[in-house]
C-alpha cells in the first residue's frame, strides 16, 4: 500500500498579474517506509507539491490520497484532523510554538489527539531521547540553538508514529554538521520505524540519503529515480 | 474540545503575557472600567434605596389600607373602623414587622405670627415608633406619650415658618365629622427634624385618640400603615393583606402609593444593564483592538497549529480563550477596586452642597453606596458575554486562515 499517491495534481499561483504554475499534471506514488527527496530549483514546484500532499494546500485539479483516503476534498477541519492523524511536519523555520517548552511542543500534537497526560508525557520523553534532546526538556525555543529545534520538531513530527512525515527544507537554517545529525536522525527513523519520508530540499549532502530522488522543473516530475544509500 | 480544553487555555494564559506592557495597560483600563462601572452602579442603588427607604417612611408602610375613596378624598368623609376579625389577624402575621393605624386629615395651624397648611396625622406613638420617622427624628422637646398625648410634635422648618417654639401654644383648624370647622389650641412639645426637609414643613403629628375626639369620629380611622420584615417581600404581604382586608377597603403596596419611587425602582433595573453596555462599549475598543494586534502578531504561530492539525474551532477556543482571561483578570481586579472604594465609603458620601437637588429627587444629602450580589453577578455575566461577542470577529478571522498562507506570511 503507498503512503501517499498524487494523481494529476494542477496548482496555479497568481504573482502581482501574472499567472504562476506551480504544479503541472504531477502524479506520484510514494511506498510505506520510502524515504524521497524532492529536488529541483527554487520555485519549481517541491514545496506546493509538499503542500499538496500534507494537506496544508489545495491542488486546483487533480487528486491526492493519504493512506488510501482521498483527502483533496476534504473540509478543513477534516483535514486537519487528518494532518493530526497521519502526517508529521518538519518545516525550514519557524517549527515551534515559542510559548510552550520543548517537551510541551512534543506533547502538542498528542494534546489534540486526546491522548492521556501520562502516556503523553511518557512518549515525549522517549521523543526527546531518541532525538538526543534528554535535559533539555523544559527549555524554550528562544534558549535552543536552530539545531536543537529542528531535533524537537523532528521529535513532534515522530512521537505520534505518523505514517508520513513530510519534511521542507529542513536543513535550510543548520550549520552542516547539525543538518549531517538531522538527516542521520530521518534515516535511523525512517529504518527503525519504518516511518515515510518525503523531504523537499536542494542540499545534495541531504539528497545522499535518499533511497529515491524525484527531480522537478517548471511544476513537473522529470526525473524520478532509486539511488542507493 | 475537553480534551484539548488543557492545551487551549495554557496556549492562552502564556500568550496573555507575552507582551507584558500591552496586556497590563488594556487590563488597567478594563479594570478602571469596571471599577466606575460597579462603583456608579453600588453609588446609584445606594441614593435609590436612600429614597426607597425614606419615601417608605414617609408614606409610611410596605402596604396601606385605607377606605377605597380616601386617597381621591382625603378628608374625615372617607374614613374606616379599626381593623378587626381576619384583617386584624392577618396583621399579626409574621410577615408584618409592626402596624398602626393613624387619622390624617388636612388643617391649618397658625401661631401668632403666621398660618400654614399641613397635613395633621394622628398616631398611636408607641404602635409607630418603628414605622415612621418621628420618634427617631425628634431633636427638641419630646415625643408623644401615648395616643391621648394632648401636645403637637412639628417639624423644624415648619416651626420656623411659624416662627413658634416649643412650649409655645398653637391653634389647629381643620373640618369635623359634620363637616363643621372645628378648632383646639395644642402646645408645641416636640420638634423633628427629617432628611427630606420638605417633610418638616408637610407633616404635623398630634395622639390619634386626641384627634378623633377633636373631629368627633369615634375610634374610626384613615389609613392603616404596615411594615413588612423586608422590602422585597413587600408583594407578598399586599397581596395576602388585599385578600383577607374584604372589598369594603383598599390595599395599596408602597409602590403605588409613591408612584414615582415605584416607578424608580423598576427603571433602575434596566439603568444599570444600560450602564454596563455603555461602559463595555466604551472598553470595547481597546479590547478588540489588542485581540486583533495579538492575533496578527501570531499568524505564522496559528498557521503552524493549524498545520499539526488544530481544527478551525479550537483556533477559535483559543483566542477566545485569551479574551475571557483578560477580562476575568480585569473584572477580579475592578471587582476588588470597587469593593475597596465602596467599603472606604461605607459612612457615606456628603453631598449636602447639593442637598436641595437631591431632596427634590426625594433622596437624603448623605449617600451610601450599596453593593449587591445580583448586580456584581450580572456585570460580571454581560462583561464575559459582551466579551465573548467581541472576541469572536479576530478568533474567527484567526480560523480562517489557510495553513500554507499563514505558515509563509512574513
Amino acid at each position: 500500500m503507498n503512503s501517499v499517491r498524487c494523481a494529476d495534481l494542477r496548482k496555479t499561483y497568481k504573482q502581482g498579474d501574472q499567472d504562476v504554475i506551480g504544479l503541472d499534471g504531477v502524479s506520484l506514488e510514494v511506498e510505506q517506509e520510502g524515504f524521497v527527496c524532492l529536488r529541483s530549483p527554487s520555485g519549481a514546484g517541491k514545496t506546493t507539491l509538499l503542500n499538496a500532499m500534507g494537506g496544508l494546500d489545495r491542488p486546483d485539479s487533480g487528486e491526492v490520497y493519504v493512506a488510501g483516503k482521498r483527502i483533496d476534498n476534504l473540509s478543513k477541519g477534516k483535514l486537519a484532523e487528518m494532518r493530526l492523524r497521519n502526517i508529521g511536519f518538519v518545516f525550514q523555520a519557524y517549527n515551534l510554538i515559542p510559548v510552550l517548552t520543548a517537551m510541551e511542543n512534543v506533547e502538542f500534537v498528542m494534546h489534540l489527539q486526546g491522548v492521556p497526560a501520562p502516556e503523553r508525557a511518557k512518549r515525549a520523553g522517549e521523543a526527546l531521547n531518541e532525538v538526543g534532546l534528554e535535559g533539555l526538556e523544559n527549555r524554550r525555543p528562544a534558549k535552543m540553538s536552530g539545531g536543537q529545534q529542528q531535533r524537537v520538531a523532528v521529535a513532534r513530527a515522530i512521537v505520534s508514529r505518523p505514517a508520513i512525515v513530510l519534511a521542507d527544507e529542513p536543513t535550510a537554517n543548520l550549520d552542516s554538521s547539525s543538518a549531517r545529525h538531522l538527516m542521520a536522525l530521518f534515516a535511523r527513523i525512517n529504518e527503525t520505524r519504518g516511518t515515510t519520508f518525503v523531504i523537499a530540499t536542494h542540499d545534495e549532502m541531504v539528497m545522499s540519503y535518499a533511497k529515491r530522488l524525484i527531480r522537478m522543473r517548471d511544476g513537473k516530475i522529470v526525473e524520478d529515480q532509486l539511488q542507493e544509500t | 474540545m475537553i480534551a484539548t480544553s488543557g492545551i487551549v487555555f495554557r496556549l492562552a494564559w502564556r500568550n496573555l503575557w507575552r507582551n507584558y506592557r500591552r496586556t497590563a495597560i488594556i487590563l488597567a483600563a478594563i479594570a478602571a472600567g469596571i471599577w466606575a462601572m460597579i462603583f456608579m452602579i453600588a453609588f446609584t442603588r445606594g441614593m435609590i434605596e436612600s429614597m426607597v427607604s425614606d419615601g417608605i417612611r414617609s408614606i409610611p408602610g410596605h402596604v396601606q389600607i385605607h377606605h377605597p375613596d380616601f386617597r381621591n378624598d382625603p378628608t374625615v368623609d372617607n374614613l374606616m373602623s379599626r381593623p378587626g376579625g381576619e384583617l386584624a389577624a392577618s396583621l399579626d402575621g409574621k410577615d408584618v414587622a409592626a402596624w398602626s393605624s393613624r387619622v390624617r386629615v388636612p388643617a391649618v395651624i397658625s401661631s401668632e405670627r403666621g398660618s400654614r397648611g399641613v397635613t395633621l396625622v394622628g398616631i398611636d406613638p408607641v404602635a409607630e415608633t418603628s414605622i415612621s420617622f418621628v420618634a427617631d427624628d425628634v431633636v427638641e422637646g419630646r415625643h408623644l406619650e401615648d395616643d391621648r398625648d394632648r401636645g403637637l410634635v412639628l417639624g423644624r422648618r415648619l416651626l420656623e415658618r411659624l416662627e413658634s417654639d416649643v412650649g409655645k401654644r398653637v391653634v389647629v383648624m381643620t373640618q369635623g365629622a359634620d363637616n363643621d370647622i372645628v378648632d383646639r389650641g395644642f402646645r408645641v412639645v416636640g420638634v423633628y427634624e427629617s432628611e427630606i426637609a420638605s417633610t418638616e414643613e408637610a407633616f404635623a403629628f398630634a395622639g390619634r385618640a386626641t384627634l378623633q375626639e377633636l373631629l368627633g369620629i369615634g375610634d374610626r380611622v384613615s389609613e392603616i400603615a404596615v411594615l413588612g420584615t423586608d422590602r422585597r417581600e413587600a408583594e407578598q404581604l399586599y397581596l395576602r393583606l388585599a385578600d383577607t382586608a374584604g372589598a369594603d377597603v383598599e390595599v395599596l403596596p408602597w409602590y403605588e402609593l409613591n408612584s414615582y419611587l415605584g416607578a424608580t425602582m423598576r427603571t433602575m433595573d434596566g439603568f444599570v444593564i444600560v450602564w454596563i453596555v455603555v461602559i463595555f462599549l466604551a472598553l470595547s475598543f481597546g479590547f478588540v483592538n489588542t485581540l486583533v494586534m495579538a492575533v496578527f502578531e501570531r499568524v505564522r504561530e496559528i498557521g503552524l497549529m493549524m498545520a499539526l492539525g488544530m481544527k478551525p474551532r479550537t483556533i477559535v477556543a483559543q483566542i477566545v480563550a485569551e479574551s475571557i482571561l483578560l477580562l476575568a483578570i480585569g473584572l477580579a481586579a475592578g471587582n476588588v477596586l470597587a469593593w475597596a472604594t465602596i467599603y472606604s465609603l461605607s459612612d457615606g458620601i456628603d453631598f449636602s452642597f447639593v442637598g436641595e437637588g437631591l431632596e427634590i429627587m426625594g433622596a437624603a444629602s448623605v449617600l451610601k453606596p450599596s453593593l449587591g450580589i445580583g448586580d456584581v453577578l450580572l456585570s460580571t455575566a454581560i462583561v464575559l458575554g459582551l466579551g465573548f461577542l467581541a472576541s469572536l470577529s479576530p478568533a474567527i478571522r484567526a480560523s480562517r486562515y489557510q495553513p500554507v498562507e499563514a505558515l509563509t506570511k512574513e
